[in-house]
């Protein structure tokens, strides 16, 4: 794969990898067999030009190890005290001013090498500019799930994300901007980007470029609160025909069915409204996810649990069994209540 | 004889009651006690903090197990991470500065014997106020009401909306107390070496463990400082109405990030430049030759004190600075590498052309070295901010900085315990002990900290409860959990050893190392006066002058 | 093994060392130093930033009396300590009478604006960024002063007791660095607050 910075970062890094046969070699698997949130199988482009920096400083570490772990126990081992010794004392020697200078200039210039090389990544990342046809999210990090607002395409979800997939020829990069409701919170995909946190009154942005379909992995990598290891991240890649599909069946409102008109009326009844949004009806809260496109989804409670009858129906009666200390609360309905309402969800599609 | 003791004859000292003799221990100002009262302190809280540790560890062993809840695992590493820093390693840190520092320059006690024994108990009693949280105050969570908003406790989850209770003041004020005590003792150590060495010991000619703590306490005076203010500041958030860290009111909470990490990097350096002080004293005495390049390794340390103070924000590259101020960090991040390779390839040159003996202090100085190296690479590693963003936050952070503290940090302390054990009690430790804790320890070491940078490296974040299979994270985990019973075994072997070796060791004498600083003139243990009459020096070696007067450092130095 | 013992030079040599509590109160004014500078990092962040309420051109007015008794007070405590040093104990308690005075005018100056903006113009640590930072920086100072008037006061004391010598003007010099250490940051945060922020 071609990378698109000016220095062929893969080429050099593998020359120095092939003299050193570095372990992480190891773990370079487009497509990981090893773990799908492994940083070693990058998919976009800030990904790969951290992977590639990554094996620059991994060769470069790797080398200086090498050669002075070799010495520690050349050391160790040719300057013990031998079971004949005499008892005198060995040369004393007091230092010598070549050799602190020696090795004072070498680490100077292996720093100087690894600080340009990280700069120039740096910039390529941070400094990237928006084009035209990029695809804009709004991420908003919430106790213990993500929003995600597109407000060019008039779409509003939850903890799912869509994006279409970018080619070198047709790119279509994402660029997500990163805000927070309450507290600290990190995305991190690891096979698109590297993470940026979400963080209250500091507005951060990122973006991705991801080259192939399919689904990427992640979650919140910074410390949120009791449910913080639960706060799951889906990346869903598609072909640009899906994704405008996609959109195109999240734009829709809910769907009115008679049958389920019952649990519809449970669902405005109780204090579900005050939490949750269903385009097209009375729900309009803001505090937890929308639910209009709700059965379009894998997973409920940011990926804690998959989306089925069963798992939906035990998420409203007892979240505590899913997910303790989420801001869920459990809703307290009868039996046949909890049916209707279950059957009224599952109509969201 | 200018360094006989004056002792009384043991029937004598036996007959006083115990409630005498804890007096004395509770009101002492002697910095040789005061220093055995932070490191009896510092191994308790070792224990309680290996037990959280091992808590989290047997939770973790396998994706969505149930040990405990996710508010205990909360509780467990904020506790943890506060009670190893704080609570553990720092009094180590001032213990053993304590105990050796008037000894080896030539002094009766600190500068200030009586602020020395009010900083102990200043941090004594902050130790205790954070583990009162478990069982003190109502809070709306079970399981007490200990802190669990992590060991850097970030706004705005310490607020009052997100932190019900008084969970989160627990750690606030047990921390401002204990570090006013800190402060005290960094103090105090500036006077000592300052204005208390002995006659001829100018600054050039004082032991590298007095360079490294006086260099230690300037960190701590001008870096403990903006924790306290931060903390004040968290207080007046919490029960004054201030906004701070209020984000509705327009209020930052990268400013509390960047407050506690000014604070929080210099906080490392003050964990390992004692470490460090240890390995230059115990691997020239073992190798038996100088420390090559005394000038230097001086340079380097005080280079590391001012180039620590202004990397703190690599501990923040994900948080959206702009790329001048990340490039900014790097610079400084990688500029700081350099003057800590120059110390290692000193010790390495030290050993070079030596006769290296390998008892308990030195197989644990070796082990320093060959881990330190390794703990300062995975650092360049994460200095380097686009790998930072993959790597931040992950178990590669938490496997780096415990490469440092464990692998770097206890071990030297480690060595530093055997080495100056026999001083402090008079016996000799049992060196077959000795070398089966350091074997079950390093083997336990590398189970847990090697295999722990995987997970990172494939996604793992910190702080996590519990983790989802099919990650790849699984096998990993488990091999760091078995580690663990490795370390833990080595540290019941450590404090047996400590205990009957002082009842049933072998009477050591004053030089059992045949070394050369002050503190093996006299005797072991040493008189409460240290010293018969002020001792005069003419070079580095004092000892080594004395036993070889047709070849004395002066003469070369 | 005998212990062997180190040589006392019979050449006494030259050695000097700094004094102790020198050292010590340097160390504290370097500490207390690095709590201030936060705060004050923090006052400048926060400048501009507030959302609502009172701004600081709104209600300040710049103590420029207080300011001089402060700033006066390290002169007075200066001429105390040398004078104590040569023996004059009388002087040295009437100037040292002098500098609590003018410190505790100082406070009676911060009181009285404290009364005011709270007051009259509702300005309170919990009304917005520039309340939490400005009560917060000048608190902090003032507290500052409140400690150096207790000691200073202590020192009155032992004074009118008679037991004052002039032995003492090395502990009575240390104490007075503390007392100038507290006139710079007074300098630092007038100028923060009163010229920059306003």
């Amino acid at each position: 794969m071609r990378s698109r910075s000016s220095i062929n970062w893969r080429g050099l890094a593998s020359q120095v990898l092939v003299c050193f046969g570095a372990a992480p070699a190891a773990f370079a698997d487009p497509a990981p067999r090893l773990s799908p949130t492994s940083i070693f199988a990058p998919a976009s482009t800030p990904a790969d030009s951290i992977f590639g920096l990554s094996l620059f400083v991994l060769a470069v570490t790797g080398a200086i190890f090498v050669v002075v772990f070799t010495l520690l126990a050349y050391s160790v081992v040719k300057f013990r005290k031998n079971a004949g010794d005499d008892g005198r004392e060995p040369p004393q020697v007091y230092g010598s001013n070549q050799v602190e200078l020696a090795w004072t200039v070498i680490p100077v210039l292996i720093v100087l090498a690894l600080f340009m090389a990280t700069g120039r990544v740096i910039a390529s990342i941070q400094k990237a500019s928006t084009p035209s046809n990029a695809i804009t999210v709004i991420t908003i990090g919430h106790q213990f799930w993500w929003e995600y607002r597109y407000p060019g395409l008039g779409v509003v979800t939850a903890n799912e994300l869509h994006v279409p997939v970018s080619n070198l020829e047709r790119p279509t990069p994402t660029f997500i901007q990163l805000l927070s409701a309450d507290t600290d919170h990190s995305f991190w995909v690891p096979r698109l980007a590297g993470k940026t946190d979400l963080i209250p009154n500091h507005p951060n942005h990122m973006w991705i470029d991801p080259h192939e379909t399919g689904v990427y992995l992640g979650q919140c990598a910074q410390y949120c609160g009791t449910q913080h290891a639960k706060m799951l991240l889906r990346v869903y890649v598609q072909s640009r025909d899906e994704f405008d599909r996609w959109v195109q069946e999240q734009r829709q409102p809910a769907s009115v069915n008679a049958t389920t008109s019952q649990g519809q009326r449970i669902f405005e009844t109780t204090a579900c409204i005050n939490c949750h949004t269903v385009a097209g009806t009375a729900a309009d809260g803001l505090f937890g996810p929308d639910l209009t496109h709700l059965m379009s989804r894998d997973t409920i409670a940011a990926g804690a649990a998959p989306n089925t009858r069963e798992n939906l129906r035990l998420w409203i009666q007892n979240p505590a069994a899913i997910k303790p200390v989420s801001l869920m609360p459990a809703m307290q309905l009868s039996d046949p209540d909890m049916d209707a309402l279950t059957d009224y969800l599952e109509t969201l599609r | 004889m200018s360094t006989d003791a004056i002792t009384l004859p043991r029937a004598e000292a036996a007959a006083r009651p115990f409630v005498d003799r804890l007096h004395e221990w509770v009101t002492t100002v002697d910095h040789k006690r005061l220093g055995i009262l932070y490191i009896t302190y510092a191994l308790v809280f070792l224990v309680i903090g290996g037990i959280e540790a091992g808590i989290m560890r047997i939770q973790l062993i396998r994706p969505h197990n149930d040990f405990v809840s996710p508010q205990v695992f909360n509780r467990m590493f904020t506790m943890h991470g506060t009670t190893m820093i704080f609570f553990v390693v720092m009094p180590l840190v001032f213990g053993f500065a304590n105990y050796l520092m008037p000894l080896m320059i030539g002094a009766r006690d600190m500068a200030f014997p009586r602020l020395n024994a009010f900083s102990f108990w200043l941090t004594a009693f902050g130790g205790l106020l954070l583990y009162f949280s478990l069982v003190g105050a109502n809070g709306l969570y079970g399981a007490g009401n200990a802190p669990d908003v992590g060991w850097f406790a970030y706004a705005p989850l310490t607020s009052r909306t997100f932190s019900v209770g008084h969970s989160t003041d627990f750690w606030t004020l047990s921390l401002l107390v204990s570090g006013f005590g800190s402060i005290g003792t960094a103090i105090n150590i500036v006077a000592t070496v300052l204005c208390m060495r002995c006659p001829g010991m100018t600054l050039a000619k004082m032991p590298l463990f007095a360079w490294l703590n006086i260099v230690m306490a300037g960190l701590v005076i001008l870096a403990v400082s903006p924790l306290t203010a931060a903390q004040i500041m968290l207080l007046i958030d919490r029960y004054l109405g201030g906004h701070f860290f209020d984000t509705q009111a327009g209020g930052s909470a990268v400013i509390w990030m960047h407050f506690f990490w000014i604070f929080g990097h210099p906080e490392v350096y003050v964990l390992v430049l004692p470490a460090f002080a240890f390995a230059s004293e115990i691997i020239p005495v073992f190798s038996r030759k100088p420390i090559f390049g005394y000038p230097v390794m001086v340079a380097a340390t005080v280079a590391i004190g001012f180039i620590s103070m202004s990397v703190w924000a690599h501990h923040m590259f994900t948080v959206g600075m702009s790329a001048n101020a990340t490039t900014f960090f790097v610079a400084s991040t990688m500029a700081i590498a350099v003057p800590t390779g120059i110390k290692i390839f000193n010790w390495l040159a030290t050993m070079w052309g030596g006769k290296i003996e390998f008892k308990t202090p030195m197989l644990f100085c070796i082990g320093f070295l060959f881990q330190f190296l390794v703990a300062g690479l995975t650092g360049i590693m994460l200095g380097c901010a686009p790998f930072n963003w993959q790597l931040g936050n992950s178990y590669f952070v938490v496997a780096h900085f415990h490469y440092v503290i464990v692998g770097g940090i206890l071990f030297a302390t480690f060595g530093a315990f055997y080495y100056w054990f026999p001083k402090v009690s008079g016996k000799m430790y049992n060196e077959t002990l000795g070398r089966l804790h350091f074997w079950l320890f390093l083997i336990g070491f590398h189970l847990t900290f090697d295999f722990m940078h995987v997970p990172g490296l494939l996604g793992m974040p910190r702080r996590i409860y519990t983790y989802e299979p099919g990650r790849g994270w699984d096998v990993w985990n488990l091999i760091v959990t078995v580690g663990v019973f490795f370390q833990a075994l080595g540290i019941v072997i450590f404090i047996a050893n400590l205990i009957w070796s002082y009842f049933r060791g072998k009477a050591a004498g004053h030089d059992p190392w045949d070394a050369w600083t002050l503190e093996w003139s006299t005797t072991s243990p040493p008189p409460a006066y240290n010293f018969a009459s002020m001792p005069v020096v003419r070079s580095r070696r004092p000892l080594w002058d004395l036993k070889h007067p047709n070849d004395p450092d002066w003469k070369y130095e | 093994m005998n212990v062997p013992s180190i040589a006392i030079d019979e050449q006494r040599i030259e050695w000097e060392r700094p004094a102790r509590g020198r050292v010590g109160m340097f160390g504290f004014i370097a500490a207390e130093a690095a709590i201030f500078s936060i705060f004050v990092v923090a006052y400048l962040f926060y400048i501009g930033k507030s959302l609502t309420g009172p701004t600081p051109k709104d209600v300040l007015r710049v103590p420029i009396f207080y300011t001089i008794c402060l700033l006066s007070s390290s002169l007075t405590i200066h001429l105390a300590a040398k004078l104590l040093r040569s023996g004059s104990v009388l002087i040295f308690g009437v100037l040292w009478l002098v500098t609590i005075a003018l410190g505790a005018t100082f406070l009676y100056g911060t009181a009285t604006e404290w009364q005011r903006l709270i007051y009259h113009d509702g300005l309170t640590i919990s009304t917005n960024l520039f309340g939490t930072t400005y009560y917060s920086l000048v608190g902090l100072h003032g507290f500052h002063v409140v400690v150096g008037l207790l000691s200073l006061s202590i020192v009155m004391v032992i004074t009118l007791l008679g037991n004052m010598r002039a032995e003492y003007g090395e502990r009575v010099e240390v104490l007075s660095l503390y007392w100038h250490f507290v006139d710079v940051v007074w300098i630092v945060v007038f100028t923060v607050v009163y010229v920059i922020g306003r």
